[in-house]
């Protein structure tokens, strides 16, 4: 299904280590994400999801090799206006309401004040904070952080939306709130990048799957067809399988 | 500019919402001046107008020990309550602690003989020199040093102020000698005492002495405790937003924020040049609420008021230039330090170093010879002297630029290694 779309993403011969005696080694890594998928990336700890996140985001330079979003290198300026990143820590200021943190992430994004205001508008209805927007995110529970993060992800409509597990730490019914609206976003066209350690959630959420290990994929499928090919019942047995029941530090 | 105003909005409201910070730009630095401006002011009129309580023990019963009283009262220097001649030291130091006095002296038994005898001696000595003939002169004999006067002090007096009160004692001494040698050679030369009028006309008819400020603009307002501290203390203040902004910077670059922050396509020195406006905007309101006080509340609570320069464009540009000094050197600290404790804990020691080198909290005049270079690489130091040269000296901008321009310098070379420290944490 997404295959027939261009690339959205596109890794190529990509070498990266943090140190000699670091686990996460990318050597001649290869990755190709299609516009409008919801694509998966998992693995234990130390797997290199965080990474290759900072990677393909440009918060890491590569030793080699290139990234580059629709055809443009992740190092132009042009390029970061194409995606949006919901990292896994709160990304965004203790001290500012939703309202005004939508406002200076959106004015950073480069909207104009018209765009912001009627994006900030949408996005608290969606997200169900209009009645909490004018207080200061630090009275915020966990999972209303979680949505004011979300919401600055996306405040400029980008292309391609990185998420680095974005569901940790909240209930049910954020979780399923937020796994509808990722859902919503893809149908309007947004190619979607997921990690999380949240199997099951994966399984309802991404359509391809790359599960990967010290910095190498170890397969990349669509989930029915991963399931197929290696016999495994569910998500999370295909990833025991893969992986190992070793503990990962 | 849309960016930038967001960015400073943001700022602003993170600033304002930060109750201790603010009370740490404002609270404690009007607390500093108000108190150490005080403080000084009472030290101030200690010396220069309360007298000194003085306790004189006589021990000499002739005329010449009353003379040197009166000499003394006539110094205006001292409150002198004569104590019973016939106290011990040890009696004598007992009622200095019950009567509060600071100092107390012993005028010895012998103190009107040995001025009489040293100023016998001075006068024959002086006229053998003129070879007047040998019959007026009593007799040839050589000069003999008159016995001490005992000075009892509070060990808690400084040194300068013991100094001051030593110069009044030899003062009186003198006036005492040159009045009874004069006397002494009249009558030698006139066999008769010398008349009370010619007496007058020749030791009471002083060379008075005119006080007058080296002010720029011809001014005689005399500089006191608010003009020297007001400026100081609001240097001081500026540079203490390493608190404040040192750590602000750190907070952010340790936050989540600045990993969203670096993936947006707005170069992080937007967020620095937002955060160099909003700031000097904070060093402007704290050098007019620091002057306002000065010049309104002073003299309210008995304080000299503060005398604004004359120069006023002058004093505009300089609490700029200093405003943007202290700016930089927080961001400098911000942008090397790892965590918000290096940054609070570093910024705070630096900053009073600084000042105690750069004459803020001492005098640079009172440092040793050895700190002149060390007081030239503080930045503080050179906005004190642009401070004083428009406050103390009633100079205008022109004339302090010797103490601007290594300001500006300060400012060009601290922002340029920040630059560098930026690029090389690929954070711009």
């Amino acid at each position: 299904m997404a295959e027939i779309n261009p690339p959205a993403i596109k890794i190529s011969n990509l070498s990266f280590h943090y140190n000699e005696n670091s686990g996460v080694h990318f050597n001649d890594f290869n990755l190709t994400i299609f516009k409008g998928e919801r694509f998966g990336l998992f693995g234990p700890n130390g797997a290199g999801k965080s990474t290759l996140m900072g990677l393909m985001t440009g918060l890491i330079k590569p030793k080699q090799g290139s990234v580059t979003l629709f055809n443009e290198t992740i190092h132009s300026k042009s390029t970061r206006k194409l995606f949006g990143f919901v990292p896994q820590d709160f990304s965004l200021y203790d001290e500012l309401s939703p309202a005004e943190n939508l406002q200076f992430f959106g004015a950073w994004s480069g909207l104009t004040q018209k765009d912001i205001s009627n994006r900030t508008t949408e996005l608290l209805e969606i997200l169900g904070l209009t009645d909490v927007k004018n207080k200061p995110v630090k009275t915020f529970s966990g999972g209303m952080k979680r949505r004011v993060n979300l919401a600055i992800g996306v405040i400029h409509q980008p292309r391609i939306l990185f998420l680095d597990e974005p569901t940790v730490g909240v209930d049910i019914q954020t979780r399923h709130a937020i796994i509808e609206y990722l859902k919503q976003l893809n149908t309007e066209g947004m190619t979607l990048v997921y990690t999380s350690h949240q199997l099951a959630e994966a399984e309802s959420l991404c359509n391809r799957v790359a599960l990967m290990d010290h910095g190498k994929i170890l397969a990349c499928n669509e989930i029915t067809h991963l399931l197929t090919s290696h016999k495994q019942e569910n998500l999370e047995s295909l990833f025991l399988h893969l992986t190992g029941k070793e503990f990962r530090n | 500019m849309f960016k930038l105003w967001c960015t400073i909005r943001k700022d602003a409201i993170i600033l304002f919402r930060d109750k201790v910070g603010l009370l740490l730009m404002f609270v404690m630095p009007i607390i500093l001046v108000l108190v150490i401006t005080s403080i000084q002011n009472s030290t101030f009129e200690l010396v220069n107008e309360n007298k000194i309580p003085l306790l004189v023990c006589n021990k000499d019963t002739a005329h010449t020990s009353v003379e040197f009283i009166e000499a003394l009262n006539q110094i205006g220097m001292f409150e002198i309550t004569e104590v019973s001649n016939s106290l011990s030291t040890k009696s004598l130091k007992t009622l200095m602690h019950e009567k509060d006095a600071l100092i107390a002296i012993v005028i010895p038994t012998t103190f009107s003989s040995s001025i009489s005898k040293k100023t016998i001696d001075v006068s024959s000595k002086a006229l053998q020199e003129f070879g007047l003939n040998e019959d007026t002169i009593s007799k040839k004999t050589s000069l003999t040093q008159p016995l001490p006067i005992e000075l009892i002090y509070n060990p808690v007096l400084q040194q300068s102020f013991l100094q001051s009160i030593n110069g009044a004692l030899t003062s009186a001494i003198q006036i005492i000698e040159g009045k009874k040698l004069v006397q002494q050679l009249y009558t030698t030369l006139n066999e008769k005492p010398m008349p009370e009028n010619l007496q007058m006309e020749i030791l009471q008819k002083n060379i008075s002495i005119e006080e007058v400020p080296a002010a720029k603009d011809g001014s005689k307002t005399i500089p006191n405790a608010t003009q020297h501290n007001v400026p100081a203390w609001t240097i001081f203040a500026m540079f203490f937003i390493v608190i404040s902004l040192g750590g602000s910077i750190v907070k952010e670059k340790l936050s989540g924020s600045f990993v969203r922050l670096k993936t947006l396509p707005t170069s992080y020195l937007t967020a620095l040049l937002s955060k160099q406006l909003t700031y000097l905007a904070v060093t402007l309101a704290q050098v007019f609420v620091i002057f306002s006080l000065g010049i309104w509340v002073f003299p309210y609570i008995g304080l000299p008021a503060l005398n604004l320069p004359t120069d006023l464009f002058g004093l505009l540009i300089v609490s700029l230039l200093c405003g943007w000094a202290a700016i930089s050197y927080a961001i400098c600290i911000g942008t090397f330090a790892q965590t918000q404790e290096q940054a609070n804990g570093f910024g705070a020691v630096s900053i009073v170093i600084l000042a105690a080198v750069s004459g803020i909290l001492v005098p640079s005049f009172a440092m040793p010879q050895s700190f002149a270079v060390v007081m030239k690489l503080s930045p503080l130091y050179w906005c004190l002297e642009s401070y004083y040269g428009l406050f103390l000296e009633r100079g205008s901008l022109r004339d302090i630029l010797e103490s601007t321009l290594p300001l500006l310098a300060f400012i060009i070379i601290i922002q340029g290694i920040t630059l560098i420290g930026l690029k090389k944490k690929n954070l711009i």
